[in-house]
């Protein structure tokens, strides 16, 4: 049979860019959840050694070159942009995630001030500096943050909510750029 | 009239604008209440009750008689208070509660009739005939009270919602604010100063003290300058903190393009969620009013609000002034005044004991016994210690005294504390936790006190931040003691004394409520309505209890006050809502198949949060019926395809995923064979059903639940709680995959010869049974089973290629005389086969009312056993599932009752749950709960609808009407 066509849940959708600010899709990795039974820590981190990661405490993430292994629960958390090594399937239960979720980026000066519209948390810098990571409602949605630089986030929201995180976002954007235009 | 030379409004930009449809001129900087005053209007608005002309009061938040509908488009703002309101270009205001016109308001007779509408009367009165309250004299008398009017349209204008975080909130930014912003922004604190003026500076702006030798203004801009430059601070405008709330969480109110003409994308109002370490109270106090005969007219008006309207913009709003006081810093306003050319024809102290010279009589232990002019202030009597007398004066400044303002230490339960010596509640020590109160809001009324408690509080801050106090002087400013003699109500003298102006309460109402036996205060505040117009009481609350304290025989502290509770200032509902209108309420949950489902003009309808299709209209079909009942029969006779990704999946795995499985279903599942499906039954712990569903095995330790739409992220919550209270040491883990696969139902008798088609050879696959199938280089997953009642399957692939694949099989079904259904006909199919949903398993039901108790396994324990085996859960008495067979409509809801019974609660036998034509059986179908209902099939039974007209007999069969066998399912 012919192949099915791949469509990504913000297909069409343009970035856009206030205050020097942009909202973008980010790229959709490929994406494992790992979830280590109980007792097994020591011989994940060994098997994760292999990509050079270790799995994260709470509201971190552990990054080598391209790999991230990005906490996002209680025992859990997203393996982004590698397969899983070799030997961590024995100790872990591994779900591939790559479709569920999408992946919204906002990088510039006003992103923290957008993002503390819909997200309740502490953005400023000291509080939430670049690795962080938490999982945050977004307004009433339910996402994965990631801090990805000083000035650069990262927003994992179920695959279906895309549209309604992007307009949630965009707004607080719009907003931002009439409030600076107002003076 | 506007004064040369004075005032801090930019007179290099006038503004236009409109007041009752006449055009007048402000400037920038102006309020709506300074520039009509500029303009000689002092009649503004109309009071609550009677209707009484009123003019502007004070000069900020609290004001209760200047409240305007303020026009933009088609939309009116009501009760926008004059006095906060900016003046910009265009600004088109109104007065309200008056009819035809301001100065002619024919419900001017209210106030003729006042003898007879005193507190209670309406209580009273339109007591008898009881249900004429509601249906005539209510309606009648809101008409003719209350303030301004709503459009009556939706509210389309954008707001905002946000949070902000800092090391310290500083609430007011007058000498107190300013100085513990400064201390703390010095010392590297982050910090948020807010201030609901659109400019900082508090009393300083309106007062005309020293601080460091240079004036107070001067000292104020250049501790904003220094703040303004600093990286670490926030200050915030027009910004009014409206609610203290847990661990340091603090409501505030942004008012964002309130001010300025509409524009794209740029909200009304903000309403702020400020999450701060430390904070710092410095919003100051409020002036009081001074209760005597008709003290309500236009140009009556505090004393502290002349000197505002005098020093900040300029503006004085009459010719001959005089000012009436109780204590000595009011003497400052007509000393302001005279300095700057105006006549002031007299002081009058109250206090006998006051001093006499100033540059003006001064008559002591005065006592105002009336006024005079009816749109507008003419003239005040009084008596003094030298005799009687008269005077002409059109503006009179009036000063009772100074409140502090302690709501906000109020909003967790503390009550505020009296001080005699200023005659005022001063806010509970601790009353909120981390918030330091910093002077006049704290009692401090020079302005040297202010400096030195807001630096001092600044300190307290710091230290409990863990930041040590930077080196820094504090500012040398005038500390006068503040001297005063309360004094609450003229006494012996006729006529009305107005204590609360919004809502027309007078010292009458308060002595009447006493005397009625209402005496505690929030009594009397609910007798006499006192404090409960929007300014909240600020202008009145405490002279109101002062009186009743009087009357009662009590000491103000012990008659206490009402509760302050949050917004401090009126707030919109829009604001604290924002983005929550129409498409902004929820999320909105998008299938693969959306588009094409759009495409074919099919109407969207809600399934909690995703959007499914309603049925695939075709040309020539007039009604939704029309389309359903094809479906249905496409569905029965050919091939139907329809998108089920919208239910629940949950990835399970680990060496006790089985026995967890066990454990959370009424079934087993440990016996159940890889690749195959078994469908389940989850109780709650109470022994009610939570939900059902088929769960695969896709291997030894590896399993795939599904779940109901409606019920996923219930289940999910639920296996949550069951793994980490009950089983937190087992090796089972489980995720949500329902985003991950995008799922099909394809169903019908020609559904093997479809996904044949599709893949390349015919499934063979048994009913109940589970494997991967390869759709080129994807790998899905094929399901066999069937909630229609026919051969049934479900495919799934990876939800980039849901479109994909959608498009394809509703292409292939309807090469083959079939096509997409939705979820009308899916209704149908299942009620015709009687599977339930959870319009049956609503909550209250249990397996045995279901018809499942055989489900519920005798072999092992489960979730719910326990409670499912209580008496009463089992037995005739339960309301149990049966069909409903009718020839005309029935209705989900309508109840069940035997025929020649009378309709009442008492006979009922049941309740309809869901309905459908069935095209299959060609009859009404329905699924109900009957008591003792397995046991009568075949009787007939009533169904009964009041509420929507129904009442028709059905025949009560088995729920299940198509293939009882279930061949088909199994061909």
């Amino acid at each position: 049979m012919p192949e099915l066509i791949a469509k990504s849940a913000l297909a069409g959708f343009a970035p856009l860019t206030r205050l020097d600010t942009t909202l973008a899709k980010g790229q959709t990795l490929r994406l494992t959840s790992v979830a280590p039974w109980p007792g097994r820590m020591a011989q994940v981190n060994d098997a994760l050694g292999a990509l050079g990661l270790s799995f994260p405490a709470p509201n971190t993430q552990s990054v080598a070159g391209s790999a991230r292994l990005v906490w996002t629960g209680r025992d859990q958390a997203f393996l982004v942009g590698a397969e899983a090594p070799e030997g961590l399937a024995a100790h872990a239960a591994l779900t591939d995630q790559s479709d569920g979720w999408a992946v919204l980026t906002l990088s510039g000066p006003a992103a923290a001030d957008a993002l503390m519209r819909p997200v309740p948390l502490d953005l400023r810098l000291a509080a939430f500096p670049p690795g962080r990571t938490a999982r945050a409602p977004l307004n009433h949605m339910q996402a994965i943050l990631t801090r990805t630089g000083t000035q650069a986030f990262e927003v994992m929201v179920f695959r279906s909510m895309a549209r309604t995180a992007w307009q949630e976002l965009a707004e607080a954007l719009e907003v931002l750029a009439a409030r600076a235009k107002a003076g | 009239m506007r004064l040369e030379g004075k005032g801090l409004v930019d007179r290099s930009r006038p503004v236009g604008f409109t007041f009752d449809g006449r055009s007048y001129m402000g400037f920038a900087g102006d309020t709506l209440a300074s520039a009509l005053l500029a303009n000689g209007v002092r009649l503004v608005g109309r009071s609550f009750k009677y209707h009484r002309p009123r003019g502007v009061l004070t000069a900020g938040s609290e004001e209760p008689n200047a409240l305007v509908e303020v026009l933009e488009g088609n939309q009116q703002t009501p009760n926008v208070r004059a006095t906060v309101q900016e003046l910009f270009d265009g600004l088109a205001a109104r007065s309200q509660n008056r009819f035809p016109s301001l100065s002619f308001d024919l419900l001017g007779v209210n106030d003729l009739a006042a003898p007879f509408l005193s507190a209670g009367f309406y209580y009273k009165t339109f007591m008898w005939p009881r249900p004429f309250w509601e249906r005539l004299y209510e309606p009648l008398i809101r008409r003719a009270a209350g303030l301004g009017r709503l459009s009556g349209r939706h509210d389309e204008a954008q707001y905002e919602k946000a949070w902000a975080f800092c090391d310290l909130l500083v609430v007011g930014s007058g000498s107190a604010g300013l100085m513990a912003a400064l201390t703390a922004a010095q010392a590297g604190a982050d910090v948020i100063l807010a201030e609901e003026d659109a400019r900082m500076g508090g009393r300083l702006l309106s007062d005309t003290g020293r601080i460091d030798g240079q004036p107070a203004l001067d000292w104020a801009e250049a501790v904003l300058a220094e703040l303004r430059g600093m990286p670490n601070v926030r200050l915030m405008t027009r910004t009014t903190v409206t609610g203290a709330y847990d661990d340091g969480t603090y409501g505030a109110l942004e008012r964002v393009g309130l001010h300025r003409a509409p524009a794209p994308h740029l909200p009304r109002e903000c309403f702020w969620r400020i999450v701060a370490g430390q904070t710092v109270l410095a919003a100051g106090a409020l002036e009081r009013p001074l209760a005597f005969p008709d003290n309500d007219r236009p140009g009556i008006m505090l004393a502290s609000a002349v000197r505002s309207y005098l020093h900040r913009y300029g503006v004085v709003p009459g010719s001959r002034v005089a000012l009436v006081a109780n204590n000595d810093a009011a003497r400052a306003t007509a000393r302001d005044l005279m300095a700057a050319g105006v006549k002031v024809v007299g002081i009058l102290d109250t206090r006998p004991d006051a001093g006499a010279v100033e540059d003006c009589p001064v008559y002591l232990n005065a006592r105002i016994t009336g006024t005079a002019g009816r749109l507008g202030l003419s003239s005040i009597r009084f008596r003094h210690a030298g005799g009687e007398a008269t005077l002409e004066v059109d503006l009179l400044a009036v000063s009772g005294g100074w409140n502090p303002t302690v709501h906000l230490t109020c909003h967790m339960n503390g009550r505020p504390v009296w001080r005699d010596d200023i005659a005022a509640f001063v806010p509970a020590a601790g009353a909120v936790p981390r918030l330091t109160p910093a002077g006049a809001c704290n009692g401090a009324f020079s302005t040297a006190a202010c400096l030195r408690e807001g630096h001092q509080a600044a300190l307290a801050a710091l230290a409990a931040l863990g930041k040590a106090a930077p080196d820094m002087a504090l500012p040398v400013a005038d500390d006068t003691p503040y001297a005063i003699t309360p004094f609450w109500e003229t006494e012996g003298v006729e006529g009305r004394q107005w204590l609360d102006f919004a809502n027309d309460v007078t010292t009458k109402d308060v002595k009447l409520s006493a005397q009625e036996n209402f005496r505690s205060v929030e009594h009397m505040k609910r007798y006499t309505t006192q404090g409960m117009a929007p300014d909240q009481g600020k202008n009145s609350n405490v002279g109101a209890l002062a009186v009743l304290a009087d009357v009662t025989g009590r000491a103000i502290p012990e008659t206490g006050t009402t509760t302050f509770r949050p917004p401090f200032v009126p707030t919109s509902i829009a604001a604290m809502g924002a983005g929550g209108r129409g498409a902004g309420f929820a999320p909105q949950r998008f299938m693969t198949s959306d588009q094409a489902s759009r495409d074919r003009g099919a109407p969207m309808i809600e399934a909690g949060l995703w959007y499914r299709p309603s049925y695939f209209p075709k040309p020539g079909e007039k009604t939704w019926l029309d389309s359903c009942n094809r479906e249905v029969r496409m569905v029965r006779e050919a091939v139907g395809v329809a998108d089920v990704s919208t239910l629940g999946k949950i990835d399970i795995q680990g060496k006790d995923a089985a026995r967890f499985l066990d454990l959370v279903y009424t079934n087993t599942f440990s016996t159940l064979p890889v690749g195959r499906v078994r469908y389940g039954l989850m109780l709650r712990e109470d022994g009610l059903v939570l939900d059902d569903g088929t769960t695969a095995r896709l291997g030894d330790q590896h399993y795939l639940m599904t779940t109901t739409t409606a019920a996923a992220g219930l289940v999910m919550r639920h296996l949550d709680f069951v793994h980490q209270a009950f089983c937190a040491e087992w090796d089972v883990r489980f995720i949500s995959v329902t985003e991950t696969w995008a799922q099909f139902a394809v169903a019908g008798p020609k559904a093997r010869e479809l996904l044949g088609s599709l893949l390349g050879h015919v499934p063979d696959l048994p009913f109940m049974g589970v494997t991967d199938v390869s759709l080129g280089s994807v790998t899905g997953r094929l399901f066999r089973i069937s909630f229609s009642g026919e051969e049934g399957y479900e495919i799934a692939v990876p939800t980039r290629h849901g479109e994909a694949l959608f498009r394809d099989l509703v292409a292939r079904a309807e090469t083959m005389g079939g096509g997409p259904y939705g979820m009308e006909a899916l209704n149908v199919l299942r009620i015709e086969k009687g599977f339930i949903t959870h319009a049956e398993i609503h909550g209250r039901t249990n397996a045995f009312d279901i018809g499942m108790e055989k489900m519920v396994s005798a072999k092992k324990d489960c979730i719910g056993k326990a409670a499912a085996a209580r008496p009463g859960m089992v037995g005739p008495e339960r309301d149990q599932l049966v069909g409903l067979k009718a020839l005309q409509p029935m209705t989900a809801g309508a109840h069940l009752f035997i025929p020649g019974d009378r309709v009442h609660r008492e006979t009922d036998q049941g309740y309809v749950t869901s309905v459908c034509w069935s095209p299959t059986v060609e009859a009404h179908l329905a699924l109900a709960f009957l008591k003792d209902g397995r046991a009568r099939h075949g009787e007939r039974i009533r169904v009964v609808d009041h509420l929507r007209k129904v009442d028709v007999v059905a025949e009560v069969t088995d729920p299940v009407f198509h293939d009882k066998e279930g061949a088909k399912l199994r061909a």
